[in-house]
Protein backbone atom coordinates (compact mmCIF):
# COMPACT_ATOMS: atom_id res chain seq x y z
CA UNK A 1 0.00 0.00 0.00
CA UNK A 2 1.69 2.86 1.14
CA UNK A 3 5.79 2.77 0.58
CA UNK A 4 8.12 6.03 1.88
CA UNK A 5 11.83 5.42 1.52
CA UNK A 6 14.36 7.91 2.42
CA UNK A 7 11.96 11.19 2.85
CA UNK A 8 13.56 14.77 2.82
CA UNK A 9 11.36 17.37 2.88
CA UNK A 10 12.05 21.17 4.16
CA UNK A 11 9.50 23.98 5.17
CA UNK A 12 11.08 27.54 4.70
CA UNK A 13 14.08 25.98 3.69
CA UNK A 14 14.48 24.08 7.12
CA UNK A 15 15.02 20.50 6.96
CA UNK A 16 12.36 18.68 9.06
CA UNK A 17 11.93 15.35 7.23
CA UNK A 18 15.46 13.90 7.07
CA UNK A 19 15.57 10.52 5.27
CA UNK A 20 12.33 9.00 6.62
CA UNK A 21 11.55 5.30 5.46
CA UNK A 22 8.44 3.81 6.17
CA UNK A 23 5.96 0.87 4.94
CA UNK A 24 2.23 0.45 5.77
CA UNK A 25 0.97 -2.84 4.01
CA UNK A 26 -2.77 -3.30 3.12
CA UNK A 27 -5.35 -4.02 5.76
CA UNK A 28 -2.76 -2.33 8.76
CA UNK A 29 -2.95 0.10 10.88
CA UNK A 30 0.31 1.61 11.89
CA UNK A 31 1.34 4.78 14.80
CA UNK A 32 3.59 7.27 14.16
CA UNK A 33 4.53 8.39 17.58
CA UNK A 34 6.95 11.47 18.17
CA UNK A 35 7.83 14.30 20.34
CA UNK A 36 7.11 17.77 19.42
CA UNK A 37 8.51 18.80 16.54
CA UNK A 38 9.60 15.62 15.28
CA UNK A 39 7.90 15.95 11.71
CA UNK A 40 4.91 14.13 12.48
CA UNK A 41 2.83 16.82 10.80
CA UNK A 42 5.33 17.83 8.47
CA UNK A 43 4.67 13.88 7.46
CA UNK A 44 1.28 13.97 7.05
CA UNK A 45 1.59 17.59 4.70
CA UNK A 46 4.02 16.11 2.90
CA UNK A 47 1.96 12.78 2.06
CA UNK A 48 -0.98 15.18 0.85
CA UNK A 49 1.00 17.30 -0.89
CA UNK A 50 0.61 21.08 0.86
CA UNK A 51 2.04 23.84 -1.08
CA UNK A 52 5.20 24.74 1.26
CA UNK A 53 6.04 21.48 2.50
CA UNK A 54 9.38 20.89 -0.38
CA UNK A 55 10.06 17.18 -0.82
CA UNK A 56 13.81 17.30 -1.41
CA UNK A 57 14.75 13.62 -1.60
CA UNK A 58 13.47 10.17 -1.66
CA UNK A 59 10.03 8.87 -2.84
CA UNK A 60 6.61 8.29 -1.20
CA UNK A 61 3.77 5.75 -3.12
CA UNK A 62 0.89 4.26 -2.89
CA UNK A 63 0.39 0.77 -4.75
CA UNK A 64 3.39 1.62 -6.69
CA UNK A 65 1.55 5.33 -8.05
CA UNK A 66 4.53 8.40 -7.39
CA UNK A 67 2.30 10.49 -4.73
CA UNK A 68 4.51 13.40 -4.89
CA UNK A 69 4.17 13.65 -8.70
CA UNK A 70 0.45 14.54 -7.79
CA UNK A 71 -1.81 17.51 -6.82
CA UNK A 72 -3.35 17.11 -3.62
CA UNK A 73 -7.18 16.44 -4.68
CA UNK A 74 -5.24 14.02 -7.14
CA UNK A 75 -4.11 12.27 -4.50
CA UNK A 76 -7.54 12.59 -2.65
CA UNK A 77 -9.16 10.74 -5.76
CA UNK A 78 -6.89 8.21 -5.70
CA UNK A 79 -8.09 7.42 -2.14
CA UNK A 80 -5.31 9.28 0.58
CA UNK A 81 -7.36 10.98 3.27
CA UNK A 82 -6.01 13.36 6.32
CA UNK A 83 -8.23 13.96 9.10
CA UNK A 84 -6.60 17.53 9.98
CA UNK A 85 -5.68 17.82 13.64
CA UNK A 86 -7.31 21.52 13.62
CA UNK A 87 -10.21 20.89 10.65
CA UNK A 88 -10.87 24.48 9.05
CA UNK A 89 -14.34 26.11 9.36
CA UNK A 90 -15.43 27.15 5.93
CA UNK A 91 -18.53 29.96 6.63
CA UNK A 92 -20.82 30.18 4.00
CA UNK A 93 -20.75 26.34 2.76
CA UNK A 94 -23.03 24.06 3.86
CA UNK A 95 -21.36 20.71 5.48
CA UNK A 96 -23.33 18.61 3.09
CA UNK A 97 -22.56 21.21 -0.17
CA UNK A 98 -18.65 20.52 0.85
CA UNK A 99 -19.16 16.91 0.94
CA UNK A 100 -20.91 16.36 -1.63
CA UNK A 101 -18.95 19.08 -4.20
CA UNK A 102 -15.73 16.91 -2.98
CA UNK A 103 -17.31 13.47 -3.61
CA UNK A 104 -18.44 14.23 -6.50
CA UNK A 105 -14.88 15.89 -7.94
CA UNK A 106 -13.71 12.61 -6.58
CA UNK A 107 -15.46 10.51 -8.95
CA UNK A 108 -15.14 12.77 -11.70
CA UNK A 109 -11.59 11.86 -11.26
CA UNK A 110 -11.80 8.67 -11.22
CA UNK A 111 -13.98 8.46 -14.35
CA UNK A 112 -17.37 7.75 -12.30
CA UNK A 113 -20.69 9.36 -12.78
CA UNK A 114 -21.65 12.03 -9.91
CA UNK A 115 -23.50 10.01 -7.21
CA UNK A 116 -27.59 11.61 -7.60
CA UNK A 117 -29.04 13.60 -5.11
CA UNK A 118 -31.20 11.04 -3.24
CA UNK A 119 -28.17 8.84 -3.16
CA UNK A 120 -25.97 11.31 -1.14
CA UNK A 121 -28.87 12.17 1.16
CA UNK A 122 -29.76 8.30 1.96
CA UNK A 123 -25.41 7.81 2.40
CA UNK A 124 -25.19 10.79 4.51
CA UNK A 125 -28.10 10.68 6.74
CA UNK A 126 -26.98 7.01 7.12
CA UNK A 127 -23.37 7.61 8.27
CA UNK A 128 -23.43 10.83 10.49
CA UNK A 129 -26.67 8.30 12.20
CA UNK A 130 -23.79 5.93 12.99
CA UNK A 131 -21.56 8.53 14.14
CA UNK A 132 -24.96 10.41 16.46
CA UNK A 133 -24.21 13.24 14.83
CA UNK A 134 -27.54 15.88 14.54
CA UNK A 135 -28.36 15.55 10.60
CA UNK A 136 -29.04 19.16 10.96
CA UNK A 137 -25.12 20.48 12.00
CA UNK A 138 -24.88 19.05 8.37
CA UNK A 139 -27.11 21.77 6.88
CA UNK A 140 -25.07 24.44 8.36
CA UNK A 141 -21.65 26.07 7.22
CA UNK A 142 -19.15 23.54 7.67
CA UNK A 143 -17.40 23.22 11.30
CA UNK A 144 -19.12 26.85 12.01
CA UNK A 145 -19.40 26.69 15.66
CA UNK A 146 -18.66 23.59 16.29
CA UNK A 147 -16.87 21.93 19.39
CA UNK A 148 -13.79 20.42 18.95
CA UNK A 149 -15.52 17.18 19.14
CA UNK A 150 -17.94 17.91 16.63
CA UNK A 151 -15.25 19.47 13.92
CA UNK A 152 -13.70 15.87 14.74
CA UNK A 153 -16.55 13.67 14.05
CA UNK A 154 -17.61 15.43 10.85
CA UNK A 155 -14.03 14.56 9.90
CA UNK A 156 -14.88 10.62 10.48
CA UNK A 157 -18.04 11.42 9.21
CA UNK A 158 -16.49 12.45 5.21
CA UNK A 159 -14.00 9.64 5.56
CA UNK A 160 -16.88 7.51 6.17
CA UNK A 161 -18.69 8.95 2.88
CA UNK A 162 -14.98 8.73 0.94
CA UNK A 163 -14.34 5.25 1.74
CA UNK A 164 -10.55 6.48 1.10
CA UNK A 165 -7.85 3.78 0.59
CA UNK A 166 -5.47 5.68 2.73
CA UNK A 167 -6.21 7.36 5.90
CA UNK A 168 -4.16 9.28 7.77
CA UNK A 169 -5.32 10.79 11.24
CA UNK A 170 -3.24 13.81 12.58
CA UNK A 171 -3.31 14.06 16.14
CA UNK A 172 -7.02 12.93 16.42
CA UNK A 173 -7.03 12.08 19.28
CA UNK A 174 -6.16 16.30 20.63
CA UNK A 175 -9.19 18.12 21.95
CA UNK A 176 -11.34 15.58 22.38
CA UNK A 177 -13.16 13.98 25.86
CA UNK A 178 -13.54 10.42 26.86
CA UNK A 179 -16.85 10.35 25.50
CA UNK A 180 -15.72 11.89 22.14
CA UNK A 181 -13.06 9.53 21.55
CA UNK A 182 -14.84 6.22 21.99
CA UNK A 183 -17.11 7.70 19.26
CA UNK A 184 -14.80 8.92 16.87
CA UNK A 185 -12.40 5.52 17.64
CA UNK A 186 -15.47 3.37 16.68
CA UNK A 187 -16.02 5.50 13.20
CA UNK A 188 -12.15 4.85 12.41
CA UNK A 189 -12.62 0.89 13.48
CA UNK A 190 -15.86 0.64 11.38
CA UNK A 191 -13.38 1.40 8.31
CA UNK A 192 -10.76 -0.83 8.87
CA UNK A 193 -11.09 -3.52 6.15
CA UNK A 194 -7.88 -5.45 4.15
CA UNK A 195 -8.36 -2.78 1.55
CA UNK A 196 -7.60 0.07 3.87
CA UNK A 197 -4.67 1.01 5.43
CA UNK A 198 -4.17 4.28 7.98
CA UNK A 199 -1.54 5.82 9.58
CA UNK A 200 -2.07 7.20 13.03
CA UNK A 201 -0.38 10.23 13.93
CA UNK A 202 -0.16 11.15 17.36
CA UNK A 203 2.16 12.17 20.23
CA UNK A 204 0.31 9.90 23.06
CA UNK A 205 -0.16 6.62 23.99
CA UNK A 206 -4.25 7.08 24.42
CA UNK A 207 -5.73 7.19 21.07
CA UNK A 208 -4.16 3.83 20.79
CA UNK A 209 -6.11 2.36 23.60
CA UNK A 210 -9.08 2.92 21.34
CA UNK A 211 -7.44 2.53 17.72
CA UNK A 212 -5.21 -0.63 18.30
CA UNK A 213 -2.03 -0.61 15.75
CA UNK A 214 -0.92 -3.50 14.37
CA UNK A 215 2.92 -1.63 14.49
CA UNK A 216 4.11 1.17 16.31
CA UNK A 217 6.83 3.71 14.70
CA UNK A 218 8.81 6.38 16.76
CA UNK A 219 9.46 9.15 14.74
CA UNK A 220 12.10 11.30 15.94
CA UNK A 221 14.59 14.35 14.55
CA UNK A 222 12.95 14.05 11.15
CA UNK A 223 13.34 10.21 10.95
CA UNK A 224 11.84 6.68 12.69
CA UNK A 225 14.26 5.53 14.95
CA UNK A 226 12.35 2.56 16.31
CA UNK A 227 9.68 0.31 15.24
CA UNK A 228 7.89 -3.17 16.85
CA UNK A 229 4.34 -3.75 18.05
CA UNK A 230 1.61 -2.21 19.75
CA UNK A 231 3.70 -2.98 23.16
CA UNK A 232 5.90 -0.24 21.96
CA UNK A 233 3.40 2.48 22.74
CA UNK A 234 2.84 1.69 26.26
CA UNK A 235 6.50 1.89 26.66
CA UNK A 236 6.90 4.99 25.25
CA UNK A 237 4.05 6.22 27.90
CA UNK A 238 5.89 5.10 30.50
CA UNK A 239 9.44 6.23 29.52
CA UNK A 240 8.94 8.94 27.33
CA UNK A 241 10.75 9.98 24.17
CA UNK A 242 14.46 11.12 26.03
CA UNK A 243 15.83 8.11 24.95
CA UNK A 244 14.99 8.37 21.16
CA UNK A 245 15.50 12.36 20.77
CA UNK A 246 18.85 11.44 21.95
CA UNK A 247 19.39 8.98 19.24
CA UNK A 248 18.10 11.35 16.85
CA UNK B 1 -20.93 70.80 -8.80
CA UNK B 2 -22.09 67.37 -9.57
CA UNK B 3 -22.60 64.93 -12.13
CA UNK B 4 -25.72 65.44 -13.22
CA UNK B 5 -25.16 68.94 -13.65
CA UNK B 6 -22.01 68.13 -15.83
CA UNK B 7 -23.60 66.01 -17.81
CA UNK B 8 -27.35 68.61 -18.14
CA UNK B 9 -25.15 71.28 -19.07
CA UNK B 10 -22.08 69.43 -21.04
CA UNK B 11 -19.37 71.40 -18.68
CA UNK B 12 -16.70 68.86 -17.87
CA UNK B 13 -15.41 71.13 -15.66
CA UNK B 14 -18.32 70.26 -13.08
CA UNK B 15 -17.44 66.86 -12.96
CA UNK B 16 -16.08 66.06 -9.53
CA UNK B 17 -11.92 64.25 -9.39
CA UNK B 18 -9.11 63.32 -7.51
CA UNK B 19 -9.40 66.64 -5.51
CA UNK B 20 -12.42 66.30 -4.04
CA UNK B 21 -11.56 64.04 -1.26
CA UNK B 22 -15.22 62.28 -1.48
CA UNK B 23 -14.48 61.08 -5.00
CA UNK B 24 -10.09 61.28 -4.48
CA UNK B 25 -10.45 57.44 -5.58
CA UNK B 26 -13.34 57.61 -8.74
CA UNK B 27 -11.71 60.53 -10.66
CA UNK B 28 -14.05 61.46 -13.50
CA UNK B 29 -12.66 64.61 -14.47
CA UNK B 30 -9.17 63.25 -14.83
CA UNK B 31 -10.49 60.60 -16.77
CA UNK B 32 -13.76 62.17 -19.32
CA UNK B 33 -11.64 65.60 -21.17
CA UNK B 34 -14.86 66.33 -23.38
CA UNK B 35 -18.34 65.82 -22.97
CA UNK B 36 -20.02 63.40 -24.62
CA UNK B 37 -23.04 64.23 -26.68
CA UNK B 38 -26.25 63.90 -25.31
CA UNK B 39 -27.97 60.96 -26.07
CA UNK B 40 -30.62 60.69 -28.50
CA UNK B 41 -34.30 59.01 -28.18
CA UNK B 42 -33.84 55.23 -28.11
CA UNK B 43 -36.41 53.54 -30.58
CA UNK B 44 -34.95 50.19 -29.26
CA UNK B 45 -36.78 47.39 -27.45
CA UNK B 46 -36.02 47.67 -24.26
CA UNK B 47 -34.24 43.95 -23.45
CA UNK B 48 -35.90 41.59 -20.72
CA UNK B 49 -35.71 42.63 -18.01
CA UNK B 50 -32.65 41.24 -15.55
CA UNK B 51 -35.07 40.70 -12.72
CA UNK B 52 -37.54 39.07 -14.78
CA UNK B 53 -41.52 40.64 -15.46
CA UNK B 54 -42.54 42.94 -12.23
CA UNK B 55 -45.88 43.83 -11.77
CA UNK B 56 -44.88 47.53 -11.71
CA UNK B 57 -42.14 49.00 -13.84
CA UNK B 58 -40.35 52.39 -14.39
CA UNK B 59 -37.86 52.56 -17.03
CA UNK B 60 -35.49 55.18 -18.14
CA UNK B 61 -33.74 54.71 -21.44
CA UNK B 62 -31.23 57.05 -22.35
CA UNK B 63 -32.23 59.17 -19.29
CA UNK B 64 -35.59 59.24 -20.84
CA UNK B 65 -38.37 57.78 -18.30
CA UNK B 66 -40.48 55.71 -20.59
CA UNK B 67 -43.90 55.97 -18.07
CA UNK B 68 -43.81 58.38 -15.62
CA UNK B 69 -40.75 58.88 -13.03
CA UNK B 70 -42.20 58.58 -9.29
CA UNK B 71 -43.80 55.39 -7.99
CA UNK B 72 -46.22 55.44 -4.71
CA UNK B 73 -46.05 52.06 -3.87
CA UNK B 74 -49.88 50.91 -1.99
CA UNK B 75 -50.04 48.00 0.06
CA UNK B 76 -47.54 45.06 -0.55
CA UNK B 77 -46.28 45.99 -3.71
CA UNK B 78 -43.31 45.02 -5.86
CA UNK B 79 -41.70 47.47 -8.55
CA UNK B 80 -38.64 47.28 -11.46
CA UNK B 81 -36.63 50.32 -11.59
CA UNK B 82 -34.70 50.41 -14.66
CA UNK B 83 -31.72 52.32 -16.31
CA UNK B 84 -30.93 51.63 -19.56
CA UNK B 85 -28.40 53.09 -21.70
CA UNK B 86 -28.47 52.58 -25.06
CA UNK B 87 -26.21 54.41 -27.06
CA UNK B 88 -22.87 54.45 -28.09
CA UNK B 89 -20.67 57.22 -26.66
CA UNK B 90 -23.12 59.33 -25.35
CA UNK B 91 -24.48 60.82 -21.99
CA UNK B 92 -27.38 61.03 -19.84
CA UNK B 93 -29.17 61.59 -16.68
CA UNK B 94 -32.29 60.45 -15.26
CA UNK B 95 -34.03 61.52 -12.02
CA UNK B 96 -37.03 58.97 -10.23
CA UNK B 97 -38.92 59.40 -6.64
CA UNK B 98 -40.09 56.68 -4.74
CA UNK B 99 -42.36 56.65 -2.12
CA UNK B 100 -43.44 54.50 0.40
CA UNK B 101 -46.65 55.71 2.58
CA UNK B 102 -47.37 55.17 5.85
CA UNK B 103 -48.35 51.09 6.61
CA UNK B 104 -47.03 50.40 3.19
CA UNK B 105 -44.51 47.75 1.78
CA UNK B 106 -42.15 47.82 -1.30
CA UNK B 107 -39.58 45.94 -3.37
CA UNK B 108 -37.52 47.82 -5.46
CA UNK B 109 -35.63 46.03 -7.81
CA UNK B 110 -33.31 48.47 -9.73
CA UNK B 111 -30.96 47.61 -12.37
CA UNK B 112 -28.25 49.26 -14.55
CA UNK B 113 -28.29 47.87 -17.78
CA UNK B 114 -26.81 48.12 -21.15
CA UNK B 115 -27.23 47.98 -24.98
CA UNK B 116 -23.70 50.27 -26.00
CA UNK B 117 -20.74 51.13 -24.60
CA UNK B 118 -18.59 54.07 -23.47
CA UNK B 119 -21.63 55.86 -21.95
CA UNK B 120 -21.89 58.22 -19.36
CA UNK B 121 -24.59 57.76 -17.50
CA UNK B 122 -26.22 59.46 -14.01
CA UNK B 123 -29.14 58.43 -12.08
CA UNK B 124 -30.69 60.21 -9.19
CA UNK B 125 -33.51 58.67 -7.18
CA UNK B 126 -34.96 59.57 -3.80
CA UNK B 127 -36.38 57.22 -2.02
CA UNK B 128 -38.87 58.28 0.84
CA UNK B 129 -40.32 56.03 3.63
CA UNK B 130 -43.14 57.02 5.70
CA UNK B 131 -43.43 56.11 9.50
CA UNK B 132 -44.43 52.24 9.59
CA UNK B 133 -43.43 51.84 5.98
CA UNK B 134 -40.62 49.36 4.73
CA UNK B 135 -38.41 49.03 1.34
CA UNK B 136 -36.34 46.69 0.35
CA UNK B 137 -33.71 47.38 -2.42
CA UNK B 138 -31.87 45.47 -4.73
CA UNK B 139 -29.91 46.57 -7.15
CA UNK B 140 -28.11 45.09 -9.82
CA UNK B 141 -25.51 46.81 -12.07
CA UNK B 142 -24.75 44.99 -15.18
CA UNK B 143 -22.80 48.01 -16.71
CA UNK B 144 -20.53 48.22 -19.85
CA UNK B 145 -16.76 47.57 -19.03
CA UNK B 146 -15.83 50.91 -21.15
CA UNK B 147 -19.35 52.57 -19.48
CA UNK B 148 -19.03 55.58 -17.10
CA UNK B 149 -21.85 55.04 -14.45
CA UNK B 150 -22.76 57.07 -11.20
CA UNK B 151 -25.74 56.14 -9.01
CA UNK B 152 -26.83 58.83 -6.71
CA UNK B 153 -29.34 57.42 -4.16
CA UNK B 154 -31.11 59.19 -1.26
CA UNK B 155 -33.20 58.33 1.23
CA UNK B 156 -35.28 59.70 3.69
CA UNK B 157 -36.39 57.51 6.27
CA UNK B 158 -39.20 58.17 9.12
CA UNK B 159 -39.21 56.86 12.35
CA UNK B 160 -40.64 53.39 12.69
CA UNK B 161 -39.54 52.87 9.11
CA UNK B 162 -37.44 50.68 7.65
CA UNK B 163 -35.10 50.61 4.46
CA UNK B 164 -33.10 47.99 3.43
CA UNK B 165 -30.93 47.55 -0.01
CA UNK B 166 -28.39 45.16 -1.26
CA UNK B 167 -26.29 46.58 -4.21
CA UNK B 168 -24.82 44.26 -6.61
CA UNK B 169 -22.18 45.11 -8.75
CA UNK B 170 -19.67 44.09 -11.94
CA UNK B 171 -18.66 47.91 -12.37
CA UNK B 172 -17.81 49.58 -15.10
CA UNK B 173 -15.03 51.59 -16.90
CA UNK B 174 -15.58 54.29 -14.06
CA UNK B 175 -18.78 53.37 -11.63
CA UNK B 176 -19.71 55.36 -8.52
CA UNK B 177 -22.91 54.28 -6.26
CA UNK B 178 -23.42 56.64 -3.60
CA UNK B 179 -25.91 56.13 -0.94
CA UNK B 180 -27.24 59.15 1.50
CA UNK B 181 -29.44 58.16 4.14
CA UNK B 182 -31.11 60.51 7.01
CA UNK B 183 -31.79 58.40 9.77
CA UNK B 184 -34.51 59.67 12.61
CA UNK B 185 -33.80 57.34 15.11
CA UNK B 186 -37.02 56.15 16.71
CA UNK B 187 -36.71 52.71 15.87
CA UNK B 188 -36.17 53.08 12.17
CA UNK B 189 -33.95 50.42 10.65
CA UNK B 190 -31.39 50.00 8.21
CA UNK B 191 -29.64 47.70 6.20
CA UNK B 192 -27.04 49.10 3.85
CA UNK B 193 -25.15 45.64 1.90
CA UNK B 194 -22.93 45.46 -1.33
CA UNK B 195 -20.83 42.97 -3.14
CA UNK B 196 -18.75 43.91 -5.75
CA UNK B 197 -17.28 41.28 -8.01
CA UNK B 198 -14.51 42.99 -10.33
CA UNK B 199 -12.30 42.02 -13.25
CA UNK B 200 -10.44 43.34 -16.14
CA UNK B 201 -9.74 47.01 -15.84
CA UNK B 202 -13.39 47.42 -13.84
CA UNK B 203 -13.99 49.86 -11.08
CA UNK B 204 -16.42 50.40 -8.39
CA UNK B 205 -16.85 52.82 -5.74
CA UNK B 206 -19.58 51.98 -3.17
CA UNK B 207 -19.90 55.07 -1.10
CA UNK B 208 -22.30 55.73 1.96
CA UNK B 209 -23.44 58.63 3.87
CA UNK B 210 -25.38 57.86 7.04
CA UNK B 211 -26.37 60.53 9.65
CA UNK B 212 -28.03 59.66 12.77
CA UNK B 213 -30.22 62.27 14.04
CA UNK B 214 -32.61 60.76 16.30
CA UNK B 215 -32.60 58.00 19.46
CA UNK B 216 -33.07 54.43 18.99
CA UNK B 217 -31.79 54.54 15.49
CA UNK B 218 -29.95 50.50 13.85
CA UNK B 219 -27.74 50.32 11.11
CA UNK B 220 -26.52 47.53 9.87
CA UNK B 221 -23.72 47.77 7.04
CA UNK B 222 -21.80 44.36 5.70
CA UNK B 223 -19.90 45.31 2.09
CA UNK B 224 -18.03 42.38 0.42
CA UNK B 225 -15.67 42.72 -2.50
CA UNK B 226 -13.84 40.44 -4.74
CA UNK B 227 -11.19 41.71 -7.31
CA UNK B 228 -8.91 40.30 -9.41
CA UNK B 229 -6.58 41.13 -12.48
CA UNK B 230 -6.48 45.15 -12.61
CA UNK B 231 -9.77 45.73 -11.56
CA UNK B 232 -9.93 48.36 -8.32
CA UNK B 233 -12.97 48.45 -5.58
CA UNK B 234 -13.27 51.43 -3.78
CA UNK B 235 -15.54 51.37 -0.38
CA UNK B 236 -15.98 54.54 1.40
CA UNK B 237 -18.51 54.41 4.35
CA UNK B 238 -19.36 56.95 6.35
CA UNK B 239 -21.40 56.83 9.83
CA UNK B 240 -22.43 60.20 11.45
CA UNK B 241 -24.06 59.65 15.13
CA UNK B 242 -25.24 63.52 15.68
CA UNK B 243 -25.47 64.95 19.21
CA UNK B 244 -28.37 63.46 21.02
CA UNK B 245 -28.48 60.64 18.76
CA UNK B 246 -28.68 58.64 21.86
CA UNK B 247 -28.60 54.70 22.01
CA UNK B 248 -27.69 54.39 18.24
CA UNK B 249 -26.63 51.13 17.59
CA UNK B 250 -24.93 51.39 13.83
CA UNK B 251 -22.50 48.41 12.76
CA UNK B 252 -20.14 48.77 9.11
CA UNK B 253 -18.34 45.95 8.06
CA UNK B 254 -16.26 45.56 4.64
CA UNK B 255 -14.17 42.93 3.60
CA UNK B 256 -12.65 42.42 0.55
CA UNK B 257 -10.57 39.18 -1.37
CA UNK B 258 -7.93 40.56 -3.42
CA UNK B 259 -7.48 37.60 -6.22
CA UNK B 260 -4.15 39.41 -8.16
CA UNK B 261 -0.99 41.36 -7.41
CA UNK B 262 -2.51 43.85 -9.48
CA UNK B 263 -5.71 44.30 -8.09
CA UNK B 264 -6.58 47.26 -6.04
CA UNK B 265 -8.55 47.91 -2.77
CA UNK B 266 -9.18 51.29 -1.33
CA UNK B 267 -11.85 51.52 1.82
CA UNK B 268 -12.28 54.25 3.77
CA UNK B 269 -14.96 53.34 6.61
CA UNK B 270 -15.94 56.25 9.07
CA UNK B 271 -17.63 56.58 12.33
CA UNK B 272 -18.42 60.27 13.22
CA UNK B 273 -19.84 60.07 16.91
CA UNK B 274 -21.02 63.32 18.36
CA UNK B 275 -23.90 61.57 21.21
CA UNK B 276 -22.53 59.58 24.30
CA UNK B 277 -24.64 56.72 24.97
CA UNK B 278 -24.02 54.75 21.39
CA UNK B 279 -23.11 50.92 20.55
CA UNK B 280 -21.08 51.87 17.13
CA UNK B 281 -18.51 49.49 15.21
CA UNK B 282 -16.44 48.72 12.09
CA UNK B 283 -14.65 46.30 10.87
CA UNK B 284 -12.42 46.14 7.59
CA UNK B 285 -10.29 43.35 6.10
CA UNK B 286 -8.65 43.09 2.81
CA UNK B 287 -6.77 39.73 1.94
CA UNK B 288 -6.06 36.79 -0.23
CA UNK B 289 -8.10 33.58 -0.05
CA UNK B 290 -7.56 31.65 3.29
CA UNK B 291 -4.40 29.09 2.03
CA UNK B 292 -5.47 26.93 4.65
CA UNK B 293 -9.08 26.67 3.97
CA UNK B 294 -7.93 26.17 0.61
CA UNK B 295 -5.77 23.15 1.01
CA UNK B 296 -8.63 21.33 3.28
CA UNK B 297 -11.03 21.65 0.45
CA UNK B 298 -8.00 20.49 -2.14
CA UNK B 299 -7.53 17.36 0.41
CA UNK B 300 -11.06 16.46 -0.26
CA UNK B 301 -10.59 16.46 -3.56
CA UNK B 302 -12.01 19.63 -4.62
CA UNK B 303 -9.79 20.63 -7.92
CA UNK B 304 -7.76 23.96 -6.84
CA UNK B 305 -9.80 26.40 -9.11
CA UNK B 306 -13.51 24.75 -8.12
CA UNK B 307 -12.00 25.63 -4.33
CA UNK B 308 -11.13 28.70 -4.66
CA UNK B 309 -14.62 29.66 -6.87
CA UNK B 310 -16.23 27.53 -3.50
CA UNK B 311 -14.70 29.82 -0.94
CA UNK B 312 -14.95 33.20 -2.67
CA UNK B 313 -18.86 32.11 -3.49
CA UNK B 314 -19.07 31.42 0.27
CA UNK B 315 -17.36 34.61 0.87
CA UNK B 316 -19.87 36.84 -0.60
CA UNK B 317 -22.93 34.42 -0.23
CA UNK B 318 -22.79 36.01 3.51
CA UNK B 319 -24.18 38.95 2.36
CA UNK B 320 -26.29 37.69 -0.38
CA UNK B 321 -28.36 35.49 1.99
CA UNK B 322 -29.23 38.87 3.79
CA UNK B 323 -31.73 39.92 0.40
CA UNK B 324 -34.86 38.99 1.82
CA UNK B 325 -37.19 38.74 -1.70
CA UNK B 326 -36.44 35.35 -2.51
CA UNK B 327 -36.52 35.31 -5.96
CA UNK B 328 -34.40 38.23 -6.28
CA UNK B 329 -31.89 36.18 -3.78
CA UNK B 330 -32.02 33.57 -6.23
CA UNK B 331 -30.89 35.26 -8.89
CA UNK B 332 -28.75 37.30 -7.82
CA UNK B 333 -26.90 33.85 -6.31
CA UNK B 334 -27.09 32.74 -9.58
CA UNK B 335 -25.84 36.30 -11.34
CA UNK B 336 -22.40 36.08 -8.53
CA UNK B 337 -21.51 32.08 -9.22
CA UNK B 338 -21.38 33.02 -12.72
CA UNK B 339 -18.82 35.78 -12.27
CA UNK B 340 -17.12 33.65 -10.18
CA UNK B 341 -16.77 30.08 -12.05
CA UNK B 342 -14.43 32.27 -14.73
Amino acid sequence: MLKVQDLQAAVDGKEILKGLSLEVPAGEVHAVMGPNGAGKSTLSYVLTGRDGYEVTGGSASLDGEDLLALAPDERAARGVFLSFQYPLEIPGVPALTFIRTALNAQRKARGEDEISAPAFLKLAREKSAALKMDFEMLKRGLNVGFSGGEKKRMEILQMAMFSPRFLILDETDSGLDIDALRIVSEGVNALRSPERSMLVITHYQRLLDYITPDRVHVLAGGRIVASGGPELAHELEREGYDRYARAA
Amino acid sequence: MSVLSAIRSGDVAQLPGKRDEDWRWTDLRGLIRQAPPPSPASEAELPPAPFGPAPAELAFVNGRPLAGSTYEAAGDAVVALRFVSASEGTSHAAEARIVVPAGARLTVLESYEHAAGGYLAVAQVEFVVAPGASLERIVLCDDDAEGVSVSEATVVLSPGGRFAQTLVTSGARRQRLETRLLHPGGHAEVRLDGVYLLGGKRHADLTTVVEHTGVDGVTAQLTKGVVRDQARGVFQGRIIVAEGADRTDARMGHHALILSDRAEVDAKPELEIYADDVACAHGNTVGALDDEALFYARQRGIPEAEARALLTEAFVGEVVERIEHEAARELVRGWVAERLRV
